[in-house]
């Protein structure tokens, strides 16, 4: 097939395809932003196109036989059943046809192998059921989870737009540059995709392994992870945000910034009072919704804070059902979302107000050893 | 169906021990298709869960824990306990009559293999009840997901695996002896029929990877129960090497679950074109070049887990070059229709419906066989459409159109030809309509194995649904259709098809309890 | 009788049975050898980025000053591994053929005694046959007290032979808690295995 015939067919292909893809009728796959995503998008057309092809021609031979030759209409049967030219037409054609498709396939294949030196190198580890990003010689990196809400998940509220697509904290990377993921996982294996960069790599646990891309177009790219790794691998999204250069910059300054303020924070001497303090401002902003100014609740759905036995009796599991979430509830794991003088600090605040005086306390470096133990 | 026999020598023993201890290969072919029936109802029960959870977006129905497990019970108990046992059903019911035997050649050890399996069954499904529930891996139960964080189950369903390899391999075993040592005289092996050549090359690579199964899962049960490392990176071990050894395995064990129904649709196009079958020399060359290259494209399964650029040229090339002996077969029966003289039957149709699926199946696993591209298809629905489309109108209806094609032989009266084309029909458009969907889904970015998706696969999620529940409830009209004809219905004479060829058109309908103990003359 | 191919139909039957479980088993036990041939066949070719056991300087040479390598340091923990594991630097650029010292700390944070073990691997895989480890931490377990802190030395040589197109390679470490392995028996094998490897 000539190339401009197949370039008008591919053509033809994605107007009959993107017209209706509008609204949630997307049938085809995305030509992405990157050089071998768009490579791969036309070797994909390619193919389908000569499958297409062959399958007509195939199928109107057999439709035609059916229509034609069929004892109803008083065909009687031929006797041939050997055709050595034949035969041998329809072998080798079909491995002329197969070399054809496989030089373009070979030739993307070795650009997505392509080892020339990046300008960026980020450390990709897939967790049960989240991703952390570390960027090499940056000395910072962070964890990335859905921040889509239980509620969604179980129809308790309406559906958002970018429902199951969202995380918390995005990949930023800069617009232009080569960035090369190194990927590995801490549990089972997960796999790292991203449709619009075609960027597709397993990260498997005590082994490395690399991808790369360079995207040019700024904006905000989302994928899931592609490799069965438990119960909520439906739940781990990724969400690339891909910006300037000078934003880059400016952005990873401020977060390495916020990095070393927090780390300060945290070994820091904290009295109850301080804490107390803190929590207030962290329960307003991240609670108050479910438990209530006063924390009162609306029970049995959102357990009352005040007076709560379990709670106040057990401040391992206060503890643990702050940083892990309740399964099936619309309580989330805060362990990754709030910092560890967040989570001492609301921790000593419901235990010390709303009604309840406990009078103990926890330390951000407790949380951190609590964290660490469970791991 | 084989009770109604009427015969010269000893019929069938009574009740219950004529089951149990049976080694006539007719009774035995019988309980194989029953008991796959069985499991198909079963694992297709499960695929009912599955989309009925994917109807639409949000978790209404199961927790994503269960819908792992119903996912991956789903995939084993169609591919352990539906698709093989019904071709092994097939091979016992047919191969003597094909080759002009008495029985199979091993018939102790044939009831042996059969009730293995309904114990290996029993121990799977049993898992659904213990504590932690069954295998939630995945049917191709990747380490570390199915060692170290396993559920409890793990270790019966490695049990369970190994019962029905050994049950497998006994099959093979007696499907082998059966073909070499027991062809009536004259009956040549390139005189043989396709369906016995097929199950000849089948027997072959099953002996030849389910001892690689077993020792697969014998590693998983070392690394869970007796502290090694074969899949543990902690102790030096490599997750990889799982993938590599599962899909040795598995990649044969695609082609054993189709080869047998190539062999059917070999035998059923040419009979009802009333023409022979075009190119007899070259469908053999082809499947043995299927069987051959099977073991050589493993590693396609596994492009993106970071295979160097050789490995990924070479698996590419190798799986590539299996569209051409496919294609063969394809041509060829398509050259077998051309210029025959054609009717519809229900075995005709399924046997049509088979090629044209096929070959779409085929087409997608083409494209799935382009390495670069393989980086976007990967996990995805793409990939579940692609498997769907060789396997259901591929296995499935092979089943479908063989059993459709010997009832007749087995019951002896001829089975309900509108309710058979009813069945057809609805299962022909509930199918397309489940599984042709999955391919946009795929395409458009749907991760396989989640139990919920984002808001953009909404419709095709809905539509697929439908077209499943379509098709599954059609199964069960296929139970009355059978079990109808097995009742009574129209005489069928010995040959009941014009066109039909071969030896087990020679004996009556139904087929006596005991045929060709003197073997026929081949002309 | 029925038989073309034999006179005696018990006798053929028993050939083909043995000829089959003579396969069974052969199979079997070529599962169980493609550990093994795997291990081997990634040594030779580097492919799941293990890089190769202590390497021996058979002739020294000279350090290639014309080119300069980056070398990227990454550390990560196990699953349940509580300790604090990182490089001392996260990236290097070395001279092919130049032997260089670079030190990973581990600390370990909880209360208890523990022993872990480093597992190495490396990106480009395509690099992995020609990055040489002198000495290595990951070539033993490491035991560390409740509180210990050790820096462990990593002794390299980037080959001079490294191909042109690759610019930068990546070492990892995963370190792994030996306790969370099911028996003692395994940890025997792990030394060995660990020892073949790197």
């Amino acid at each position: 097939m000539g190339v401009q015939v197949r370039q008008a067919m591919a053509g033809l292909a994605i107007s009959l395809l993107s017209a209706p893809a509008m609204a949630d009728w997307t049938m085809n796959m995305t030509p992405g932003v990157t050089a071998v995503s768009n490579e791969i998008f036309n070797l994909h057309m390619t193919i389908l196109w000569i499958c297409v092809v062959i399958g007509v021609i195939v199928f109107a031979v057999m439709f035609w036989s059916i229509f034609a030759h069929r004892k109803s209409r008083g065909a009687k049967p031929a006797n041939f059943h050997e055709n050595t030219t034949v035969e041998i037409l329809w072998t080798v054609v079909p491995i002329l046809i197969l070399v054809g498709m496989a030089i373009p396939a070979t030739s993307t294949l070795v650009k997505m192998y392509d080892t020339e030196a990046s300008d960026l190198d980020i450390m990709i580890t897939g967790y049960q059921w989240r991703w952390r990003y570390d960027y090499i010689g940056e000395d910072y990196g962070f964890f990335s989870s859905m921040s889509t809400s239980w509620d969604e998940i179980y129809n308790r509220t309406e559906k958002g737009e970018n429902y199951l697509l969202e995380v918390d904290n995005p990949l930023v990377i800069p617009a232009g540059k080569k960035v090369r993921f190194l990927m590995t996982a801490n549990d089972v294996i997960h796999s790292w995709w991203v449709p619009a960069f075609a960027v597709k790599k397993d990260t498997i646990p005590g082994f490395i392994n690399e991808a790369w891309t360079r995207v040019d177009k700024p904006g905000i790219y989302r994928g899931q992870c592609a490799e069965l790794c438990g119960k909520d691998h439906a739940f781990m999204p990724i969400v690339v945000k891909v910006v300037p250069p000078d934003e880059y910059n400016d952005w990873l300054e401020a977060q390495k910034e916020a990095a070393a303020r927090e780390r300060e924070l945290t070994s820091k001497d904290w009295s109850l009072a301080e804490l107390v303090e803190r929590g207030q401002r962290v329960y307003a902003a991240q609670c108050v919704a479910c438990h209530g100014a006063e924390g009162r609740g609306n029970p049995p759905i959102f357990p009352a804070l005040r007076g709560n036995e379990r709670m106040l009796g057990d401040l391992q599991w206060h503890l643990g059902v702050l940083v892990n979430g309740v399964r099936g509830t619309a309580m989330q794991a805060y362990g990754d979302q709030l910092s560890e003088v967040d989570l001492a600090a609301v921790v000593t605040f419901t235990r010390n107000a709303l009604g309840n005086n406990q009078g103990d306390m926890v330390t951000p470096l407790e949380v951190r050893d609590f964290k660490n133990a469970q791991q | 169906m084989g009770s109604h026999a009427q015969d010269h020598h000893h019929g069938p023993a009574k009740g219950i021990s004529r089951w149990l201890f049976t080694t006539n290969h007719k009774d035995i072919g019988s309980m194989y298709l029953i008991f796959s029936f069985a499991m198909f109802l079963i694992g297709g029960a499960m695929a009912m869960v599955i989309r009925a959870e994917l109807f639409q977006p949000g978790l209404q129905i199961v927790e994503p824990n269960f819908f792992n497990q119903m996912t991956t019970m789903h995939g084993l108990i169609m591919v352990f306990g539906a698709v093989m046992p019904a071709f092994v059903g097939l091979a016992n019911w047919m191969l003597p009559l094909m080759v002009g035997a008495p029985d199979m050649a091993l018939p102790r050890m044939n009831n042996w293999s059969f009730w293995l399996l309904p114990a290996a069954f029993l121990m799977l499904l049993s898992t659904l009840f213990m504590p932690g529930g069954a295998p939630n891996f995945g049917w191709t139960f990747y380490a570390p997901l199915s060692t170290t964080y396993g559920p409890p189950s793990t270790t019966f369903f490695i049990f369970a695996v190994h019962i029905m390899g050994v049950s497998s391999i006994m099959g093979a075993i007696n499907v082998i002896a059966t073909i070499l040592n027991m062809r009536a005289p004259g009956m040549t092996l390139m005189k043989m029929p396709l369906f016995v050549w097929t199950w000849l090359i089948t027997a072959f690579l099953l002996i030849a990877v389910m001892p690689v199964l077993a020792g697969v899962v014998t590693m998983m049960l070392m690394d869970i129960h007796f502290g090694t490392s074969f899949f543990d990176a902690a102790g030096g071990g490599d997750p990889v090497l799982f993938q590599h050894i599962f899909w040795f395995f598995g990649h044969p064990e695609v082609y054993i679950m189709i080869l047998p129904a190539f062999g059917v649709v070999s035998q059923i196009i040419p009979a009802f074109a009333r023409k022979p079958l075009f190119g007899y020399a070259s469908m053999v060359y082809a499947v043995g070049a299927i069987a051959i290259l099977s073991f050589l494209v493993w590693a396609h399964h596994m492009f993106t887990v970071g295979i160097p650029l050789f490995g990924q040229l070479f698996f590419m090339y190798a799986t590539m070059l299996i569209a051409v002996p496919t294609g063969v077969k394809v041509f060829n029966w398509v050259a077998t229709m051309f210029r025959g003289s054609m009717t519809f039957e229900a075995p005709m149709l399924f046997s049509v419906a088979f090629v044209i699926l096929f070959t779409i199946g085929g087409f997608s696993g083409l494209m799935l066989a382009i390495a670069p591209a393989d980086f976007q298809y990967h996990d995805t629905y793409f990939v579940v459409a692609h498997f769907h489309y060789v396997l259901v109108p591929g296995a499935i209806f092979g089943i479908y159109a063989a059993v459709y094609y010997w009832l007749p032989k087995w019951t002896g009266h001829m089975y309900d030809e509108v309710l058979a084309k009813t069945h057809f029909w609805m299962s022909f458009v509930g199918m397309n309509l489940a599984f042709f969907p999955m391919h946009f889904l795929g395409l458009a970015g749907m991760p396989r194995r989640i139990p919920d998706y984002a808001l953009q696969f909404s419709n095709f999620n809905m539509i697929s649904s439908i077209g499943a529940f379509m098709f599954g409830l059609t199964q069960l009209l296929f139970l009355f259709i059978v079990v109808k004809c097995a009742l009574g219905g129209p005489k069928a004479p010995a040959k009941p098809w014009e066109g039909a060829e071969g030896l087990e058109w020679e004996v009556d309908s139904p087929a006596p309890y005991h045929t060709f103990s003197t073997p026929p003359e081949i002309k | 009788m029925t038989q073309p191919t034999s006179n005696d139909p018990r006798q053929s039957n028993l050939r083909v049975v043995g000829w089959c479980l003579a396969g069974v088993v052969g199979m079997f036990a070529f599962g169980f050898a493609m550990v093994p041939l795997y291990e081997k066949f990634c040594e030779i070719t580097g492919i799941n980025g293990k890089t190769s056991g202590r390497y021996e300087m058979t002739q020294a040479k000279e350090a290639d000053v014309s080119r300069l390598v980056e070398v990227q340091f990454v550390a990560s923990n196990g699953a349940d591994m509580p300790w604090q594991f990182r490089p001392e630097v996260e990236t290097l650029k070395v001279h092919p053929g130049q032997p260089v010292t670079i030190r990973y700390i581990a600390h370990n944070v909880t209360s208890r005694d523990m022993v872990g073990h480093a597992i190495p691997s490396l990106q480009p895989s395509r690099g992995t046959r020609f990055f040489h480890k002198t000495e290595c931490f990951c070539f033993q377990q490491q035991p560390l007290q409740a509180g210990e802190r050790v820096e462990m030395p990593v002794v390299f040589i980037v080959d001079r032979d490294l191909p042109a197109d690759i610019h930068k390679l990546t070492l990892s470490y995963t370190m792994y808690d030996q306790e969370r392995m099911p028996a003692v028996s395994s940890v025997e094998k792990k030394t060995t295995k660990t020892k073949d490897n790197g």
